[in-house]
């Protein structure tokens, strides 16, 4: 099978700090591949490059095909994502926000419509359909957002964390659903995760990213007998470290609040 | 490029119609300067030899409530940033510039609801049209004027990470904006630093121009009030996009 991306000496700086040292990867058209490593480690950063959102300070990528920089639009309609903070709107229903996604991208209204109703049964909120987005709980967003970033019919499907928060029945039904797509659409995964054991069970390949670079890449078992170790975490903690790292607090708690006080 | 737009416009006009809470926020203040400069200076106003300083103010209070409006509309990108929003537009196959627009215009339609309402409020404290007619190109004026301040919204709030930023702006940006634009006052015989300032003021020109269609007073002539309005809409609308393009998150 074909790589269906191919990153090649990917450098990112933000005013002097490298956040991303130059790595390389490829990833097989449908296969599923995992990206691990502590927080801090670059791994969204070059999520957000991948997804044509941060322009890379070098270094090339190439999307199917496509590279970001040159031709954001084909690289775009390539992937589908979903970002590790939510990115819906929480003033629209479930259906407004996935209609809104199918118009910006250019679905035209029998195959959006018939796609909407097919992926909301597909993450089993069709009878929420026009619940507002705030109403509903995060685990619900979490298969709202997911089905939203299939809507297109993309090749790849970016998640960064996916299930964050999750309790275990809705993390394995995500999986569940990422592996029937995988199946039936020959769908490529790409996904970040801090649960070792869902990335040992879920990624046909693994790349370990720490301070910026890859430390580690094969398979769950590769990685595993490469460390001597008897589970991907032992492995991951003897790759990584077992320091704590530190990430900065993001904003969102206290804008919550601003937002609560000003009755928005 | 008209379905984005189209899109992007409608997700305005609904957030605007769900948020009851906001609607009525954004009319008590208006009226709030109606009630207590109309009434509180009417007297001092009148004696002066000026008229009815109700019939004088409401244009100005309906600039106002055009401006926070639109500029607050503008400034919805600073939540959409932090809320993750603003990502999944941004990473759309769709050209940038027309989700400016969409987004520019939306704010621009709700504003100018806004503003409607506020002159069917005023209408119950006595104001009086001077023509039934010229209605209809003032409402198309204060599409205009909210267009001119959604556009000036969206720029600023490129730049703007947090609501600390947003605060400063409401304070040093749009306060000075309103106070200094003659929607208070006239601007005949007014020190010449008050008026120089009125002068480069875009919403000086929006608010004598609805002047000038609501109760026939005008102070720079409504041909050079459009036309500037129109001028700086369109110039702001050319720097808000191209901010907006080269957004990161």
């Amino acid at each position: 099978m074909a790589n269906i991306i191919e990153v090649k000496d990917l450098k990112k700086s933000f005013g002097g700090v490298e956040a991303v040292r130059g790595i390389s990867f490829s990833v097989q058209q449908g296969s599923t591949f995992g990206f691990l490593g502590p927080n801090g480690a670059g791994k969204s950063t070059t999520i957000k490059m991948l997804s044509t959102l941060l322009r890379p300070t070098s270094g090339t990528i190439l999307i199917d095909g496509h590279e970001p920089t040159k031709d954001p639009h084909a690289v775009r309609r390539a992937f589908g994502v979903v970002f590790q903070d939510p990115s819906l709107d929480e003033d629209l229903t479930a259906w407004e926000n996935m209609e809104l996604h199918g118009v910006l991208y250019g679905i035209p209204r029998g195959t959006r419509r018939a796609r909407i109703n097919e992926l909301l049964k597909f993450v089993e909120l069709d009878d929420r359909r026009h619940s507002y987005v705030r109403e509903i709980s995060g685990g619900m967003k979490r298969r709202l957002e997911i089905a939203r970033s299939l809507l297109h019919f993309p090749k790849i499907v970016f998640l960064d964390e996916p299930t964050i928060g999750l309790d275990p029945q809705t993390r394995n039904r995500m999986w569940e659903y990422l592996g029937r797509l995988n199946e039936k659409e020959g769908i490529t995964a790409f996904f970040t995760t801090h649960y070792m054991d869902e990335a040992d069970r879920n990624a046909d390949t693994i790349a370990i990213i720490d301070h910026g670079s890859i430390v580690a890449s094969g398979t769950g078992d590769e990685l595993k007998r490469h460390t001597r170790k008897d589970s991907l975490e032992e492995a991951f903690l003897e790759l990584t470290g077992r320091n704590i790292r530190e990430e900065d607090a993001s904003e969102l708690e206290h804008l919550r609040m601003m937002r609560r006080v000003r009755g928005k | 490029m008209l379905r984005t737009i189209y899109i992007m416009w409608i997700r305005e006009v609904k957030k605007f119609v769900r948020s009851r809470s906001r609607i009525v926020g954004a009319l008590g203040q208006p009226i709030l300067f109606l009630l207590a400069l109309g009434y509180g200076l009417g007297s001092v106003f009148q004696a002066a030899g000026q008229g009815s300083y109700v019939q004088f103010l409401v244009p100005g209070i309906i600039g106002m409530a055009i401006v926070f409006t639109s500029i607050f509309n503008g400034m919805q990108i600073i939540w959409d940033r932090q809320f993750g929003f603003l990502k999944e537009t941004l990473v759309a196959p769709v050209s940038r510039v027309a989700i400016m627009l969409g987004r520019t215009f939306g704010g621009a339609t709700v504003a100018t609801v806004q503003g409607c309402i506020v002159f069917l409020l005023t209408l119950l404290f006595g104001f009086h049209p001077c023509s039934w007619g010229l209605l209809v190109p003032a409402v198309l004026l204060m599409f205009l004027i909210a267009s001119l301040f959604s556009a000036l919204g969206i720029t600023v709030a490129s730049f703007v990470r947090d609501m600390q930023g947003f605060q400063l702006v409401m304070n040093f940006l749009v306060m000075p904006i309103f106070l200094l634009s003659g929607a208070l006052f006239p601007l005949t015989n007014v020190p010449l630093l008050l008026r120089a300032l009125a002068t480069v003021d875009p919403l000086s020109y929006g608010v004598d121009g609805m002047r000038t269609l609501l109760i026939d007073n005008s102070h720079f002539g409504v041909v050079t009030d459009v036309t500037v309005v129109f001028v700086i809409a369109v110039v702001l609308l050319g720097i808000g996009s191209y901010c907006f393009t080269k957004l990161e998150v």
